[in-house]
């Protein structure tokens, strides 16, 4: 059980017309609340202040009781359950993280172990392979949280939340009170770990960026508790169901949707490529069927070496050195939004796009950007893979949808 | 214990006739004051019992009451105000009141005492409870923590500064309270003092033991809590 090997299975998580009313209140806090999360799937709930989503996840852990309706957590309602025993089966991270200040590092991560009465020395196993998991150096775990920083607490605050490898996470603005540089880091970090571990995970914020990044599907709350739109981040972004997910999702939301997808997702341009001293005939002729109208000059290898002038066609033979510079170069797995940051940094309409080998492969042009956003909605689907903004040169996740 | 101090008043700690020079003239005798500490050692454990017990009975009454008042707040009042309202009896009165009822010697005494510590250190554990950060409460039940576990395992632990903060207030209140003591017909270095005021001499040793006797117990209290409050000390890097 506490072998990473042996990692327990995620679970699905239900909402069945889930609804909360506090005593005296006219107005429910949580309205009839539907939703399915698929087991390993992270569903973002986002909303204004006061719309309930965090109401509405701590009624799965029953940190808050339901007044009616249901909400089934592998199938089984949370309701039938005692309450301690459900919560020691699901990962709690909020975003003061409320590690325990008297506790050591190692302490704080064996709280549920100890809970469930592990071995000493099972626990102290467990913490140190989760201290690794979340990428801090054992040494901490002799340290008290007052000795850590915030994002090194943050960190804690996760590793805690998975030590008896929960089926189930439950995480409350988990990133809200780190600086913005740190949040980024600690959120590409989590995505990597989520990949791993596919927990199936309610994510609370009212940032609708985070919930965009995190998301295989985002529930948007309003006022009331009532839930606005239901869908995978894409779809939301391109066909918004009502003037509040509009409003909510922001004006930039055609910019927004560009962060989730990668130069390899839209059709290209092609380009007419040549060498020094190749005949201008020929070029003349594949230059005829390119989207580009301006050859690309290349080396031996493919590689992008600069836009052939006018004049470098009017000869026999191209000439090489009458070429601009081929900036920016754009690589496949760039996110389109960074590509079309540095196309405009470089006041440049266009810009060759390499494959991982640096071989030119096309071209990205701003006509092509925006080709792609006004074919979106046409396209949500493919569009739905999620993007993770470092760049890693990891294997691409599974779509979001289920 | 000793119940006969008051009857020795006068006579007991120097013989007038017998002394001559410093004594006689009610100075500051350091010569005899070394040479007669041992007449000043029976008193001082009674002083030491009178201080003990009621911290002991205090402590473990307030701890209660707080524990009670932090689940069921609407009692927090009324027992603030009880405690409050006995620690405004003035200590002297309150010797005497109980007298009628529960007789001379060491009981009254230390009943007296022991409701003396009781607002301090009620306060103190009320205080501490509340002080505890929500958002360590909030995760200790989020992670399946039940109400009995989060109270020793999470809320009394970082309580604990401030509740012993209570209790070396209360301890040195009650180590000065106690001279009073004798007035309820106990013992303890009150009784030395009252029994010949006028020598200073007298008066210097009593009021020097008593220094370091609420000193001593405020650094063995201290001491505890250093043991117990090892995160206290971490040093933030």
């Amino acid at each position: 059980m506490g072998d990473t090997s042996e990692r327990s299975t995620a679970e699905p998580l239900e909402f069945r017309d889930a609804t909360k009313r506090y005593p005296g209140s006219s107005e429910p806090a949580v309205d009839g609340l539907s939703l399915k999360v698929s087991a390993g799937e992270i569903c973002v709930l986002v909303g204004p202040s006061g719309c309930g989503k965090t109401t509405a996840m701590r009624m799965v852990n029953r940190m808050i009781d339901i007044t009616s309706g249901d909400i089934l957590l592998g199938g089984r309602s949370v309701k039938e359950r005692k309450p301690e025993e459900l919560r020691r089966n699901i990962g709690y991270v909020i975003q003061q993280i409320g590690l325990f200040p008297h506790r050591t590092i190692g302490e704080n991560i064996a709280t549920v172990p100890a809970l469930l009465g592990w071995s000493k020395a099972r626990m102290a196993a467990r913490a140190e392979e989760l201290i690794e998991l979340v990428g801090l150096p054992r040494e901490m775990l002799k340290r008290y949280p007052a000795q850590l920083s915030g994002g090194q607490r943050q960190r804690v605050g996760v590793a805690r939340a998975l030590a008896v490898d929960p089926p189930v996470m439950l995480m409350d603005e988990p990133f809200g009170a780190i600086d913005p540089i740190n949040r980024e880091r600690l959120q590409n970090e989590f995505l990597r770990l989520q990949a791993e571990l596919r927990k199936t995970i309610v994510f609370v914020t009212h940032d609708i960026d985070e919930a965009i990044k995190m998301g295989d599907r985002i529930a948007v709350l309003q006022v009331g508790g009532k839930l606005a739109q239901y869908a995978p981040p894409a779809e939301l972004l391109t066909a918004p169901a009502s003037s509040f997910v509009e409003d909510f999702v922001g004006a930039d939301r055609a910019l927004k949707r560009l962060a989730l997808q990668r130069v390899r997702d839209i059709d290209l341009w092609t380009v007419a490529t040549c060498r020094a001293g190749e005949p201008v005939g020929a070029l003349r002729e594949r230059l005829a069927d390119a989207d580009l109208d301006i050859p690309l000059l290349v080396d031996a290898e493919q590689k992008p070496v600069g836009w052939l002038s006018e004049r470098g066609l009017t000869g026999e033979r191209v000439r090489p050195e009458l070429r601009s510079p081929a900036e920016p170069i754009v690589e496949l797995d760039d996110i389109l939004r960074d590509a079309l940051s540095d196309l405009l940094a470089r006041e440049s309409m266009y810009g060759p796009v390499v494959d991982a080998g640096g071989h030119v492969v096309g071209a990205l042009s701003i006509q092509a950007i925006s080709h792609a956003i006004g074919h979106a909605r046409d396209d949500v689907r493919g569009a739905a893979d999620r993007v993770d903004s470092d760049r890693a040169p990891e294997p691409a996740e599974p779509a979001g949808d289920p | 214990m000793s119940q006969a101090p008051i009857a020795q008043s006068g006579g007991f700690l120097r013989n007038r006739s017998g002394d001559t020079g410093c004594p006689s003239n009610d100075g500051i005798c350091l010569g005899w004051m070394v040479d007669h500490l041992d007449r000043y050692w029976d008193p001082f454990l009674e002083h030491v019992v009178l201080t003990l017990i009621p911290l002991a009975i205090g402590f473990a009454i307030a701890l209660s009451m707080g524990l009670i008042a932090h689940r069921q707040k609407w009692l927090i009042t009324p027992l603030t105000g009880l405690t409050s309202a006995i620690y405004t009896i003035p200590s002297i009165s309150s010797f005497l009141l109980l007298l009628p009822i529960t007789g001379r010697g060491n009981d009254t005494a230390i009943i007296a005492l022991t409701a003396y510590t009781l607002v301090i250190i009620f306060r103190n554990v009320i205080t501490g409870l509340a002080g505890v950060p929500q958002h360590a409460v909030d995760a200790a039940r989020g992670m399946g923590l039940t109400g009995t576990q989060l109270l020793f395992r999470v809320e009394l632990p970082l309580a604990l500064p401030e509740i012993i903060a209570g209790l070396r207030i209360a301890a040195a209140t009650t180590v000065g309270l106690a001279a009073f003591a004798y007035l309820a017909g106990a013992g303890g270095l009150g009784a030395n003092i009252d029994s010949d005021i006028d020598f200073r001499g007298n008066v210097l040793v009593c009021g020097i033991i008593l220094t370091l006797l609420a000193a001593t117990l405020d650094a063995i209290v201290l001491f505890v809590q250093r043991l117990l409050t090892p995160w206290r000390r971490a040093v933030v890097t």
